[in-house]
C-alpha cells in the first residue's frame, strides 16, 4: 500500500502529473474575484469563506478525471485487479494521495489566499480547519466518482455531473464553518456535522468504489 | 497445485463467446491457447485471471496465484525502469528486481525513463515484471507482440526457466515460442448463438 501511494505521488510531482493544477486553479478564482467584484472591502470580506470554500471545491474536480482514468488506459488497473492488495485499498490510497497532492496544498495556502479576499481576521484559522476537515470527503467522493466513470472516453464531464450534488454537504457545512468563524460565532455545530460526513464517506466510500471498479474492470 | 477450468462458459459485452470449456495445467505445464482473432482468448484469459465472472462452470485453483500480461503492460512513462520494476516487487512482496533486470537483458535500460523505451523494450520491461510477482501461474495474452526474434528466445527461456521452479503457464499466442507446450485450441467450444430473448414476462 505504501508502494502505491508512493509511486503515485512521485507520479504527480513528475513531468505532466498535474501537482499543482488545483492550487493554480484556486490562485485564480482568488485573485480573480475582487477584480469581479470590484473595490468593496466590507461585500469582498462577508463572501470571502464562500469563495474560499468554492474555488477548493473546484480545485479539487478539475484533476478527479485523472485519478483513475491514467491506470485504466495503460493497464495497470487491471494489474492491480490481479494484485494481492484488495481493491478497497487502491482506492483508499488513491483517494489519499489525491488528497496529499491537491487537498492538503489548498488547506496549506488557504490563509494566503484568504489575504487577497479580504478575510476577517478571526475566520483565518476556522478557514483552514474546516478545510483540513473537509477536503478528505472531496477526494474520497471523487474517488468513487471516478471509479463510475472509468471506462468512459472524456468521462470528465460525466464525472463532474455525478460529484457535484455529492459535494453538496461538505460544501455547506464547510463554508458555514469559515463564514460563523469569520463572524466570530460559535462554530461547533457546523464543524462536527462537517467531520461526520467526512468521516462516513471514509468509512463507507471505498467499498462502494471497489464494487464499481470490478464492475468497470469487466 | 493444478488449475482446473471445468464447463466453463464465458461472454463478451452478454455475448456468450465460448462454452463447455475445461482443461487443467498442471505445475511444470505449459498451455498455448489458439483460435482465430474474436473466438474469445483474452476474454477466458481475463476470466481465469479473476477478471470477470464466469457465466457458467468453476475455475478451481486460480485464487492469489496468478500474474496476468494483458495487452497493455501497465508501464508509467515518467518513472525509469527499475523505479517501475520496483513497485510491482512491492505491491506483490517480491524482493530484488535483478533476476528480471538479467533475464530480459534491461540492465543497460535500467535508469531510463519508461516513456523513451521502444515498443519491444516497452515489452520486455511488461514481461520482466511477471518474474518480481512470484506467482506460481503465469497467464499471458499475446505476450511476444513487438518482440523481435532474440527477445523471443528470452521469452521462451524465461518461460521455460519458470516451468522448471514449478510453474505453469498459460499463453494466447499465434507464433510457435519453441517451448514444450500443450496445445488447446478453442474454436470447437465456440458458444451456439441463441435466439435473443429480451421480453420482459414481467411487465405484462
Amino acid at each position: 500500500m505504501i508502494a502505491l501511494l508512493l509511486r503515485d505521488l512521485k507520479l504527480a510531482m513528475r513531468a505532466g502529473g498535474g501537482f499543482g493544477l488545483g492550487l493554480v486553479f484556486f490562485l485564480i478564482v482568488t485573485t480573480l474575484v475582487p477584480f469581479a467584484v470590484g473595490p468593496q472591502s466590507d461585500l469582498l470580506a462577508s463572501i470571502a469563506p464562500g469563495v474560499l470554500w468554492l474555488g477548493a471545491l473546484l480545485a479539487c474536480l478539475l484533476s478527479l478525471d485523472r485519478l483513475l482514468a491514467l491506470d485504466w488506459e495503460d493497464g495497470t488497473l487491471d494489474l492491480l485487479a490481479t494484485a494481492p492488495l484488495p481493491l478497497e485499498a487502491v482506492v483508499s490510497v488513491k483517494a489519499l494521495a489525491h488528497w496529499i497532492t491537491t487537498g492538503l496544498p489548498l488547506v496549506l495556502a488557504a490563509p494566503v489566499f484568504g489575504v487577497l479576499l479580504n478575510l476577517p481576521g478571526p475566520g483565518f484559522f476556522w478557514l483552514v480547519a474546516s478545510l483540513a476537515v473537509g477536503t478528505p470527503a472531496l477526494s474520497v467522493v471523487g474517488t468513487f466518482g471516478a471509479a463510475l466513470t472509468v471506462g468512459l472516453k472524456r468521462g470528465g464531464l460525466l464525472l463532474s455531473l455525478l460529484v457535484l450534488p455529492l459535494y453538496v454537504p461538505t460544501l455547506i457545512f464547510g463554508a458555514e464553518v469559515a463564514r460563523r468563524g469569520a463572524q466570530g460565532m460559535e462554530t461547533g455545530t457546523p464543524l462536527l456535522m462537517l467531520g461526520g460526513i467526512t468521516l462516513a464517506t471514509i468509512a463507507l466510500l471505498p467499498f462502494a468504489s471497489a464494487a464499481v471498479l470490478r464492475v468497470n474492470l469487466r | 497445485m493444478t488449475l482446473t477450468v471445468t464447463d466453463l462458459a464465458i461472454a463478451r459485452g452478454g455475448v456468450p463467446v465460448l462454452e463447455k470449456l475445461g482443461f487443467s495445467l498442471e505445475s511444470g505445464q505449459a498451455l498455448v491457447v489458439r483460435g482465430p482473432n474474436g473466438i474469445g482468448k483474452t476474454t477466458l484469459l481475463r476470466t481465469i485471471a479473476g477478471l470477470q465472472p464466469p457465466l457458467a462452470g468453476q475455475i478451481t485453483g486460480a485464487e492469489d496465484r496468478i500474474a496476468y500480461a494483458g495487452h497493455s503492460d501497465g508501464i508509467k512513462p515518467t518513472l525509469t525502469v527499475t523505479e517501475n520494476l520496483n513497485f510491482w516487487a512491492a505491491v506483490f512482496g517480491a524482493h530484488g528486481i535483478a533476476d528480471a533486470l538479467d533475464a530480459y537483458d534491461l540492465h543497460e535500460l535500467a535508469d531510463r525513463h519508461a516513456g523513451n523505451l521502444s515498443a519491444g523494450q516497452k515489452r520486455r520491461l511488461g514481461l520482466a515484471r511477471l518474474l518480481v510477482t512470484g506467482r506460481p501461474i503465469w497467464v499471458l495474452d499475446e505476450p511476444t507482440v513487438s518482440l523481435d526474434k532474440e527477445a523471443v528466445g528470452k521469452f521462451a527461456d524465461a518461460v521455460r526457466s519458470h516451468l522448471g521452479q514449478g510453474g505453469s503457464a498459460l499463453i494466447a499466442t499465434h507464433i510457435d515460442l519453441g517451448i514444450d507446450a500443450t496445445t488447446l485450441d478453442v474454436g470447437p467450444f465456440r458458444a451456439v448463438p441463441k435466439p435473443v430473448d429480451d421480453f420482459d414476462g414481467d411487465f405484462l
